[in-house]
């Protein structure tokens, strides 16, 4: 079966290099090639998961080669692929194909239409690559490939300078990222010698790796995670990244590569500490909430889109933080769908926005909400799939969206309840945060479809629905909006049971097995460190045998109650985010500028991105500058100052060896000094750059050096 | 006569030929010179074949490949020894491409064809013959040969400040060879030939410290210093002024500057790596024991190039010097895998070795497609020339995103390599290296951004496209980088088994550094 997995992976990366070559001579720019082999990967990718399904959820298989051989031993290139492998290339391979088929519309007449499909072509390569990677270095060959193609399609319209600027911003901040995965991988490879995720995962049952080190390995490798799925710190590249072509936005920066670093998490969850967890959790969280206050003041609807996805991605970082590892997956499926969706309808309105801009000669900006409104009853099926799509991010019962948020809440809730102190701030942070979500996506809804189109009437006459490339991609997307499709055989739309939940199995934590194993090799016991924390853990396994059945059911019943706490609870404050939308931007009973203006300088926050750009500027920019200033000032002055003064002593120290070889030496012995005298000139002349001096002094060394091994030879 | 005498001596005699050849024949001359360095390239090609993988060198003689060896001078025992091994063999084929490819992008080149192509080919017999040496002697004398064509070639070929950055380069090089002159002498002195009872050159028995005399394994001093530490300075010196290591690099960017493409990219691409390989073929395998005390040393000094020449790359304004600098980051990582003595370290410096010498040729070659058009090199002075140019500005990033180590290209493999190995024996050190990756991909991206992306610059907009003879020199080495970026077998099954086992010698020296103080 993984043959057909790879099939899919390479059938793009053919296309890439066929399509890139002679997208001139082919007539369309060769976009059948991309078009084709992906929608081959689609077929496959659905014949896949239906045998991955029918395998069970223990499923997996693997396939490795060497790939690095060094004599003493190799590096190997895995491959994995299991039930959670499936769902993320049936994901991708959808996302992908519908983006390819919508393109086909949204980049017509582009110049370089042809290298846009190539391009695509291998992000679905590299994409497909890192979901199917069994190894921390593949994952990481990918990681970077995935960050290629996200660089060439943000700069694809690089003649301008925002996109070349976004596209340098997002490869080199995701880099900073990767530094970190990069250390976490060394690390691992340096205590294990191993970077297969599976025997890792081995290994550290098996108590070779001390929980500290497990603690730093998993944040490090978190890092990765933290630069491709713009989580704060790391965030800016994201919301910059909307320069590509919408399309890029749908399948790129929304649905599919951002959601790698959570893919990565998912991938090492069984290594993540408690400690580690509970960090993770918190920058997903608080990344949630701050994407969301931002989202709320912005004007550009990509960049609502772009921090709304921020905001999601965070919301599933915290989930795997918190240790709902199903939760977090399920939101990374749904989300794709319906945010692939929210991207591809703005992509439509900004398409329309456009052509109708165009035909009035403004120069006004066609992705500015304030330039629009009342498009609804122009572009029907854009507004339809993109409400859809948004009653899903907002949390509504009936849609995807609406479970895969509450299993995070509740995963959450029940987390806080479980651990108590400051994980109720990650609650806060969920619920809030859902709040803001309802309502800034609303905000759009109401600001763009509803009320008086704001950019004249001769512009509105213009105003048409996208082309059916372009709409049936959203009808599709749409649909998998709908919560049916990740319940099967499940009908009920309040629950989360069926079968995306039954078949991704939270797996193990590794380092709790060794506490179990370390309890079984009873090893006499001294007073090493190593022991007392054998000993430690045996306490511990002890505590939990006895607590055993009463713990797991208690653990159950909290679970289970705080899903349904957090249901209503989510449900209140998504339909409040709601209501305060429809007030503000469709009743306007609320005056928006008033709000804004008490809100002072917390509006001015939101507004301004928090000026996290503007700090990074400040610091990290301007102290690397400094550095390249530094160096090359040192290199020029310093160093070099002192080669060139070193030759110029020299220069003054044969002149003045010349001329006392001249005038003193001369003088005294006249028979002698004229030897040396010529000896000095030669020297001096060293300094005029004549070669022929060179060899000649060079072959005088070598001579009086051959002379000296002859003395030396006969002498011994 | 075998191959290697033969690879090495053709290109000498075709310059001798050439010199029959009147110099108005310069298009005769061109393909004649082409013809005459794709011969050796074809051999060396050819013996990757016959080369054994399980054959590890190194210290052993009985292990070394397509030796030959005659006696040349009887009275020192100086002898006519060549074969290769896992260090060297890469860089002997690498050399014959680069000197067949260079001549292609030499086409240009109007002033005294002639001299020119006598010169290059004189050159390349050096490169090659100091690869194969396996006497001191001889070595010596095909490290001074290739002084003396580059010089010329620099100073009479190049830019503004050609006399300049070539007596800088040549002064530099020169003493470096001075200090290993010195360094020879001394252990032909001290190196006895167990067989005959002489003393010898042959640095194959250098390399058994069993023939070293007292004096060189004990009571040797200089200057109050142990003197096994003085030699492996002293022939260190020699090397860093090579690779170069900083603070001995400020020769580089100038000549880079000056000289022309063709000699930018043998310097960038084959005549650095003679520093590490002196180092691993000399330092390492000769002094094991220094080496070993040393390493820390080494790998301080590989973090400070990788990180400095990142620094100082960002700062140009000229995009040659830019390369310049970047070269000197690269060879960073391949001391840092060297001091590492580590089987991943270790084999990744190596591999860093060829992959930087194929990378590195194309980046120099690139900025010669672009300055033979606008006639300078200003990063800032063009912009926007990839709506022009596209085929260009695919090159130029495939070039680029290899020099910044993207996955599926050969210098990823040879980074991620050094790094592994290096962390287990530095992991400080390691730790601050890594960074050196996104300063380079800032550098790197940044100049892209400048050159090619924004609005086109309108002084450019008839910039004529890369040319066919431009993109025959590019795309082997592209497709070099590409194939062993993917599948890295061919260089590693030749290198891994002499590497590894250089590491042992190392790591377990015939005499301990402790029963003799620094």
């Amino acid at each position: 079966m993984i043959k057909w997995a790879v099939i899919v992976w390479i059938l793009p990366l053919l296309s890439f290099f066929f399509v890139l070559i002679f997208n001139k001579k082919l007539p369309r720019g060769g976009d059948y090639f991309s078009l084709g082999t992906i929608f081959i990967g689609l077929f496959l990718s659905v014949k896949l998961f239906t045998e991955a399904l029918l395998n069970g959820a223990q499923y997996s298989e693997n396939w490795s080669f060497t790939w690095i051989p060094l004599g003493k031993y190799s590096i190997q290139f895995d491959l994995h692929f299991d039930i959670v492998t499936a769902v993320m290339f049936l994901v991708v391979t959808i996302v992908s194909s519908l983006v390819h088929l919508y393109s086909v519309g949204y980049m017509k007449g582009d110049p370089k239409y042809g290298r846009f499909f190539a391009y695509l072509s291998i992000f679905s390569f590299s994409m497909l690559g890192l979901v199917l990677s069994g190894s921390l270095i593949g994952l990481y060959i990918f990681w970077e490939l995935v960050g290629l193609s996200s660089y060439l399609l943000i700069g694809f319209w690089h003649e301008r300078h925002p996109p070349a600027e976004a596209s340098k911003k997002a490869f080199i901040t995701n880099r900073v990222g990767d530094v970190g995965m990069l250390l976490g991988i060394l690390i691992t490879f340096a205590i294990l010698g191993d970077l297969n995720i599976h025997s890792i995962g081995e290994k550290v049952a098996a108590g070779k790796v001390s929980q500290s080190t497990l603690t730093l390995i998993g944040l490090l490798l978190f890092c990765g995670a933290v630069g491709k799925s713009a989580q704060f710190p790391l965030h800016v590249w994201l919301p910059d990244a909307m320069e590509g072509p919408t399309p890029v936005s749908a399948l790129i920066h929304a649905a599919t590569m951002v959601a790698a670093g959570v893919y990565l998490v998912a991938r090492i969850f069984p290594l993540l500490t408690p400690e580690a967890g509970l960090i993770i959790a918190f920058v997903g969280g608080f990344t949630a909430f701050f994407a969301a206050t931002i989202a709320i003041a912005q004007y550009d609807i990509k960049k609502v889109l772009a921090y709304s996805t921020v905001s999601q991605l965070g919301y599933m970082i915290m989930a795997l933080g918190v240790g709902s590892y199903t939760a977090g997956l399920f939101h990374l499926t749904t989300h794709a769908f319906f945010k692939a969706c929210l991207f591809l309808c703005s992509g439509s309105v900004i398409h329309a926005m456009h052509h109708s801009l165009h035909h009035i000669h403004s120069h006004a900006d066609p992705q500015d909400m304030r330039n629009m409104g009342g498009m609804k009853k122009k572009m029907p099926i854009t507004f339809w799939t993109m409400f859809i799509a948004t009653i899903a991010i907002s949390g509504v019962p009936f849609t995807s969206g609406f479970l895969s948020k509450d299993a995070i809440l509740g995963g959450t809730l029940a987390y806080a309840m479980e651990h108590g102190g400051i994980s109720w701030i990650l609650v806060f942070f969920g619920f809030v945060t859902a709040g803001m979500t309802a309502f800034y996506m609303f905000r759009i809804l109401f600001k763009t479809f509803y009320g008086e189109f704001r950019s004249g009437p001769k512009a509105e006459e213009v105003l048409h629905e996208s082309p059916k490339t372009m709409t049936i991609p959203l009808i599709l997307l749409a649909v998998l909006s709908f919560y049916l499709w990740f319940t099967l055989p499940n009908v009920n739309p309040f629950s989360t049971h069926g079968w995306y939940e039954s078949y991704t199995i939270t797996p193990e934590k590794a380092y709790e097995k060794t506490i179990i194993i370390h309890n079984q090799s009873n090893i006499n016991l001294s007073n090493t460190f190593e022991n007392q924390h054998q000993l430690k853990a045996k306490d511990e396994k002890q505590h939990s045998e006895t607590f055993n059945s009463t713990h797991s059911n208690q653990q159950h019943s909290v679970h289970h109650s705080a899903h349904i706490l957090a249901m209503i609870s989510s449900l209140i404050v998504a339909g409040l985010g709601i209501l305060i939308s429809w007030l503000t931007f469709y009743k306007q009973t609320i005056s928006s500028d008033k709000v804004k203006s008490s809100l002072g300088a917390f509006y001015q926050g939101m507004y301004n991105k928090w000026w996290i750009d503007e700090i990074y500027e400040g610091t990290v920019i301007q102290f690397t500058m400094l550095m390249t200033k530094i160096s090359a000032w040192f290199d020029t002055y310093i160093i070099d100052g002192i080669v060139n003064g070193t030759a110029a002593i020299t220069r003054v120290f044969s002149d003045g060896t010349g001329i006392f070889d001249n005038r003193i030496i001369d003088g005294l012995v006249n028979g002698l000094a004229n030897t040396i005298g010529w000896f000095g000139k030669s020297i001096r002349k060293i300094q005029t750059g004549n070669i022929q001096r060179y060899l000649l002094s060079s072959s005088v060394v070598l001579g009086v050096v051959l002379l000296i091994i002859v003395v030396r030879t006969i002498f011994y | 006569m075998g191959v290697l005498t033969i690879i090495t001596f053709f290109p000498l005699v075709g310059a001798l030929v050439l010199l029959f050849i009147p110099k108005e024949q310069k298009n005769f001359i061109r393909w004649l010179t082409a013809a005459t360095t794709f011969i050796p390239f074809l051999l060396a090609t050819w013996l990757i074949f016959q080369y054994d993988g399980t054959k590890i060198g190194v210290n052993d003689p009985n292990s070394f490949q397509f030796v030959e060896r005659y006696n040349w001078i009887n009275a020192f025992n100086i002898q006519y020894y060549v074969g290769v091994d896992g260090i060297s063999f890469p860089m002997l084929w690498l050399t014959t491409l680069l000197s067949f490819l260079c001549i292609f992008a030499s086409w240009n080149i109007e002033k005294s064809v002639k001299g020119y192509m006598m010169l290059f080919l004189l050159l390349e017999t050096g490169m090659v013959g100091t690869f194969i040496a396996l006497d001191f002697f001889l070595f010596y004398v095909f490290w001074e040969i290739m002084l003396l064509p580059m010089y010329f070639l620099i100073g009479i070929w190049g830019g503004p400040r050609r006399i300049y950055a070539a007596i800088k380069f040549f002064l530099y090089t020169l003493a470096g060879s001075v200090l290993m002159l010195l360094v020879m002498i001394v252990l032909y002195q001290n190196v006895i030939d167990p067989k005959t009872g002489k003393h010898t050159f042959d640095m194959v028995l250098m390399m058994n410290q069993a023939n070293h005399s007292e004096w060189l394994v004990k009571s040797g001093t200089f200057w109050g210093y142990g003197i096994r530490y003085v030699l492996w300075f002293a022939l260190f010196i020699g090397f860093a002024i090579k690779v170069p290591i900083f603070p001995f690099h400020t020769w580089l960017p100038d000549a880079h500057v000056e000289a022309p493409t063709a000699i930018s990219v043998i310097l960038a691409g084959i005549l650095l790596k003679m520093g590490t390989y002196g180092l691993l073929r000399i330092n390492y395998a000769i002094f094991p024991d220094t080496s070993n005390y040393f390493c820390q040393f080494l790998a301080i000094l590989g973090v400070i190039n990788i990180l400095y020449g990142a620094f100082c790359a960002m700062a140009q304004k000229d995009l040659k010097k830019l390369v310049a600098y970047s070269s000197i980051s690269h060879m960073g990582y391949v001391l840092l895998g060297m001091s590492s003595l580590t089987v991943a370290g270790i084999n990744g410096g190596v591999l860093q070795m060829f992959s930087h010498g194929v990378i590195t040729a194309m980046l120099f070659l690139l900025v010669g497609v672009v300055y033979d058009r606008a006639h300078h090199r200003e990063i800032q002075g063009f912009g926007g020339i990839g709506a022009v140019v596209p085929i260009y500005m695919g090159m130029t990033a495939i070039a680029f995103f290899a020099s910044l180590g993207l996955p599926g290209m050969s210098g990823f493999i040879a980074e991620v390599l050094v790094f592994l190995g290096s962390y287990q024996t530095w992991p400080v050190y390691t730790m601050i290296a890594v960074f050196g990756i996104i300063i380079t991909a800032a550098y790197l991206l940044w100049t892209i951004q400048r050159i090619f992306f924004g609005p086109l610059n309108e002084k450019y907009k008839d910039l004529p496209e890369i040319n066919g003879r431009e993109l025959f020199t590019l795309i082997p080495l592209a497709a070099i980088t590409i194939l062993v970026g993917v599948y890295p077998h061919p260089v590693l099954n030749i290198i891994s088994g002499s590497l590894n086992h250089l590491i042992e010698v190392v790591k377990n020296p015939l005499i301990s550094v402790a029963t003799y103080g620094f």
